[in-house]
């Protein structure tokens, strides 16, 4: 830990060397160490610049992680604007809250409004797994919260190395019982997520949480500090020394082995803490005793008073030895850059103070009362009175740096998209005979990324809260809002790290088609978008040509599938020595189901019903599921055709509302054959498959029809009454359709033309055996 | 099973019909305590299986007149300590405790938590430990209804098997063998693991009751299977049921009325 206050000149006050603005007016030419804190010289002269005189040690520690990549999005703001810019009308419908708030709300009708983000919490994961993952779980939860919103359910998108390296067992162990360990605690059901392995994330694991939460319009509580008078309070956990510098340090650098643990560096959480603050903040709200709600994330105090003072009125005055502290030797610069977890910080009128006092005993949480508003446009901290910052809230919020980091496509861009698959070694000795194939789909599903994902989502919590209606392995997370009415919302995150490697721009696009997708499965409306940008160091400009591009690629869809960002997350840095990660923007999308009972599962059920493939196929095998097992990346990701991804949710959201698919399941990484294995063993029920009509109209060989990654297609599962209906809908519509089958409850097997049969239970047994071998 | 309206009517029927009234006029406690995750879920089995569910608080010093108690899945004050510890000495669990050992027998359902705290309280013999392959475990589960004379299982049959959700790190069943030895023979053993046994408990014990029948403790979660549509059938399809677990919510609110058996 840096000593902030060791440097300056004394002034006795209690038991630190405290450097206050005074001294700090007197004694421009003190050294500071804002370069250990994360700031660049042209930063750090700009802070001296906005305060007229150098910063004081308190002030440098506020500037540093405020002004960091993390909280300050200096490199991508630039970029990020197309979100806000490129948006329709249609789009902003129900956008009740925008980009910019803890998180994005969203207008479900009936009165009900939903909020949900994704966060990373990538960094802190790869240092130490369990607490990394279990305080990403809270750092999104407490977003949600600070809404006014119930929290309702979460997921975890997770982006692992290689499955078989020594390390992977390390951080998958870590991380997956951390977000168990955590999230089961709150209550919160886990309904979904991903598990991608790749060698690109071996130094770098991208652990990233998604929470959601609902509330009723009138509930809907923004960050801000109005009301000259009103009190600020800090309740929850104490402040510890956990977390100091996470956001500057941690999250806004590359590894380096060369440098000291950063372990200090990483918070601890502590669930039930995070609990009870769920349950007093939604007291809270139910007697609208709070003014304005902000959590305590990355920087901690200094970010929740500069955001709730620049949103308000635009003045605050906190004496910071109020803080309630775990520690008593901290410094007031490590108070103020703390990430200790489970706090909050909110406004309270004078008339109020005796109501919320009451919450916060019935619940057992500590709080202190640490200062008020005001409408000097200032923000004051003091300890012991003198004052030791005296800023513009907004300087400090707001107005920090923003780059113009120079981006140029990569001179390796063309040769990689020259490399296609087909023709390449790897690609000799394609399977063709019916047992080549059959082995194909069996080491297909058995692989590290295909396999089934049980091994961790059993380690999940996904009944509690009893609205659980669809959740792993169907394509999209499914809970219940209204218990009367049936309302309710559906969410899937979705990337390919290679698609996007492959085309930044259109690799963005095909995660957001594929969340569309996915929600549209289930039978939702899409409705809205949270994105986690992951992506390797700003300052090398292949990397920012990769983030730029997929900016751009997904704030073009976005308009095209009328469906707006209603918030998210950078994260840069993400690289172990000067290689990136591929670029992984993952895209969370949020529908909305009218009832969930009409929700459609992905697998088959009853015998006899017609399966039917909804889409055509072209020969796609860049980047896909097939081409990775065989060791290759190259050429170009499937096309995008954005116009008939929304063709096909339209026909799956009208065949679930009209009761014409009782099972729906979509074809993504693994193909056709990865989805008709799913559908099969989601209730242990097989098919009898033919191809045929597909290969002749679409002019694709068998192997091509299983394996290739084309976009905008589904497997949809039709009662034999419904056939004539739904084929009449889709041929009114001009969308592809193909019956390629019939389910067979009797058989036990999955039967495909031209592929030799294959016993359910010997897929079950490949397809759930891999995580186990590898993690125990 | 029950003749008893179950999802959706039971509520509706409640209304007018005069025994159904009667039902709905049964109180179930539900207890929460901080870090009490599945209190809303009891308090909507109560509901959907016709009774009126009775928010209980940790430190409320009196039971009011509730018929039957419901101590929820959860981690009771964190149980960083071991499971339930903390959460028995509670001023509500005294009065818990009092009640279900008076002679008015006061029927307690401990789930998961709750029954962590039901042996912590010494209302059950024997403990739970951590899982033996030392996991968190969610998944559907079958058990077998080994003595359906409990207040919590008038309305299941004898060897009936139900699926319904288990979901735990703490849920090894122990105990020594004088007390598994008792608890068999006394039919105590009112709940075995089937096909599966998730966590090494003993003898594949997944739930007890006291000597009376009164007071009965189980790992697995049958508020998590009552409603179509939310239970395992929906999420895992394994072939069960649904709404296995109603069964439980109806037998106290049948024996509280005494419509049943």
């Amino acid at each position: 830990m840096t000593e902030i206050n060791s440097v300056v000149e004394p002034v006795e006050t209690k038991k630190f060397n405290i450097d206050t603005v005074e001294n700090a007016a007197k004694t421009p030419d003190t050294e500071l160490p804002w370069a250990e804190l994360g700031l660049k010289q042209n930063e750090f002269d700009e802070v001296v610049k906005v305060l007229g005189r150098r910063p004081t040690g308190a002030e440098l520690a506020m500037y540093s992680v405020m002004w960091s990549e993390h909280c300050s999005y200096k490199s991508s703001k630039n970029h990020l604007r197309q979100f806000g810019e490129k948006v329709t009308d249609e789009m902003k419908k129900d956008m009740l809250v925008g980009i910019g708030e803890n998180a994005g709300v969203t207008n479900l009708g009936d009165g009900w409004a939903v909020t949900f983000k994704i966060e990373s919490h990538n960094s802190p994961s790869f240092v130490e797994p369990y607490q990394g993952a279990a305080t990403g779980i809270g750092g999104i939860v407490r977003d949600i919260i600070s809404m006014g919103a119930r929290p309702v359910a979460v997921m975890d998108p997770l982006r692992f190395g290689a499955i078989d390296h020594p390390d992977t067992a390390r951080v998958m162990h870590g991380a997956v019982a951390g977000i168990g360990g955590y999230g089961n605690s709150l209550g919160l059901p886990n309904i979904g997520g991903e598990m991608v392995f790749d060698s690109v994330y071996q130094g770098n694991p991208l652990v990233n949480a998604l929470a959601v939460g609902v509330m009723r319009h009138e509930d809907i509580r923004l960050a801000n500090a109005s009301g000259k008078g009103n009190k600020v309070v800090l309740f929850g956990a104490r402040t510890g020394g956990d977390g100091i510098g996470g956001a500057s340090v941690l999250a806004s650098e590359s590894f380096d082995d060369t440098k000291p643990s950063k372990r200090p560096a990483v918070q601890v959480g502590d669930p039930f803490a995070e609990k009870v603050l769920i349950e007093c903040c939604l007291e809270l709200f139910k007697g609208s005793l709070v003014e304005g709600i902000q959590d305590l994330g990355a920087a901690g105090i200094s970010c929740a008073t500069s955001e709730l003072a620049s949103n308000g009125d635009g003045g605050m005055e906190v004496e910071l030895t109020s803080v309630l502290l775990r520690d008593p030797t901290l410094t007031p610069g490590e108070i103020l850059m703390s990430e200790s977890q489970e706090r909050m910080m909110a406004v309270v009128t004078p008339e109020n103070i005796a109501a919320f006092e009451a919450v916060m005993d019935k619940w057992a949480v500590e709080y202190s009362w640490l200062g008020e508003v005001t409408d000097t446009g200032r923000l004051i901290i003091t300890w012991d009175g003198v004052v030791i910052v005296d800023v513009d809230p907004r300087t400090v919020a707001h107005d920090g740096p923003v780059y113009d980091r120079p981006y140029a496509r990569p001179s390796w861009q063309d040769s990689v998209q020259a490399d296609s698959f087909t023709g390449s070694v790897q690609d000799t000795g394609r399977p063709s005979a019916p047992a080549e194939l059959a082995a194909a789909v069996t080491e297909l599903v058995a692989s590290p990324n295909m396999c089934s994902k049980d091994w961790i989502t059993n380690q999940y919590d996904r009944y509690v809260g009893g609205n659980t209606a669809l959740a792993f392995p169907d394509d999209a997370g499914v809970v219940r809002v209204d218990e009367e009415t049936g309302l309710g919302v559906a969410l899937a995150t979705d990337a390919n790290g290679r698609y996007t490697f492959l085309d930044p721009y259109h690799g963005a696009q095909l995660a957001l088609a594929e969340a569309y997708r996915n929600v549209a499965t289930s039978g939702a409306v899409p409705m809205a978008v949270s994105d986690c940008l992951n992506f390797g160091s700003p300052e090398d400009p292949d990397v920012m040509w990769q983030l730029a591009e997929a900016i751009r690629g997904l704030s073009d869809a976005c308009m095209v599938l009328g469906i707006p960002v209603t918030g998210g997350n950078v994260s840069l840095y993400n690289q172990t020595g000067t290689t990136p990660i591929h670029p992984s923007p993952v895209v969370a999308v949020l529908g909305k189901l009218d009832d969930v009972a009409r929700r459609t599962p992905s697998g088959w059920r009853e015998d006899g019903q017609a399966i039917y493939l909804l889409g055509t196929t072209a020969a796609e095998l860049d980047g896909s599921e097939w081409a990775n097992m065989r060791g290759h990346l190259g050429g170009l990701p499937p096309k995008v055709d954005l116009a008939a991804e929304r063709e096909l949710g339209e026909i799956l959201i009208n065949a679930s509302r009209d009761g014409m698919v009782d099972s729906a399941h979509d074809l993504s990484e693994g193909g056709l054959a990865a989805a008709l294995v799913e559908s099969a063993l989601r209730y242990g029920v097989g098919a009898r498959i033919a191809l045929q009509d597909v290969l002749d109209r679409d002019g694709v060989d068998l192997f091509t029809a299983l394996f290739s990654e084309s976009q905008g297609r589904a497997v949809v599962g039709v009662p034999r009454s419904e056939e004539v209906r739904f084929k009449d809908m889709c041929t009114a519509r001009g969308f592809a359709h193909t019956r390629i089958g019939v389910v067979d409850a009797a058989s036990g097997n999955l039967e495909i033309n031209g592929v030799d049969t294959m016993s359910l239970a010997a897929l079950r047994e490949a397809h759930e055996a891999t995580l186990p071998k590898y993690f125990g | 099973m029950t003749e008893l309206p179950l999802i959706g009517e039971a509520i509706a029927v409640a209304a007018d019909a005069p025994g159904a009234r009667r039902l709905a006029g049964a109180r179930i406690g539900v207890v929460t305590f901080p870090g009490t995750l599945d209190d809303r879920d009891a308090a909507r089995a109560v509901r959907l299986a016709g009774g009126t569910a009775v928010p209980l608080w940790h430190a409320d010093t009196t039971l009011g007149d509730v018929d039957a108690v419901v101590i929820p899945g959860g981690f009771s004050y964190g149980d960083y300590l071991r499971a339930g510890a903390i959460a028995r000495f509670a001023p509500l669990m005294s009065k818990i405790i009092d009640a279900a050992n008076s002679d008015a027998k006061l029927p307690v359902l401990g789930i998961c938590n709750g029954f962590q705290i039901l042996t912590e309280s010494h209302l059950l013999p024997g403990s739970m430990i951590k899982n033996d392959h030392l996991k968190f475990m969610c998944r559907d589960q079958v058990l077998r209804v080994e003595n359906s004379n409990t207040a919590w299982t008038l309305d299941y049959e004898a060897g009936q098997e139900i699926t319904v959700p288990l979901k735990n790190q703490d849920g090894q069943y122990i105990a020594d063998e004088k007390v598994l030895d008792a608890l068999e023979a006394e039919g105590r053993v009112v709940f075995r693991y089937v096909g599966f046994n998730p966590n090494g408990s003993r003898r594949d014990i997944a739930g007890i009751s006291n000597a009376a029948g009164n007071v009965v403790g189980l790992m697995p979660h049958p508020e998590h299977a009552v409603e179509v549509g939310f239970g395992p059938e929906s999420l895992d399809g394994i072939g069960g049921s649904d709404t296995d677990g109603l069964g439980f919510f109806t037998s106290v609110l049948n024996k509280i009325v005494g419509g049943n058996k």
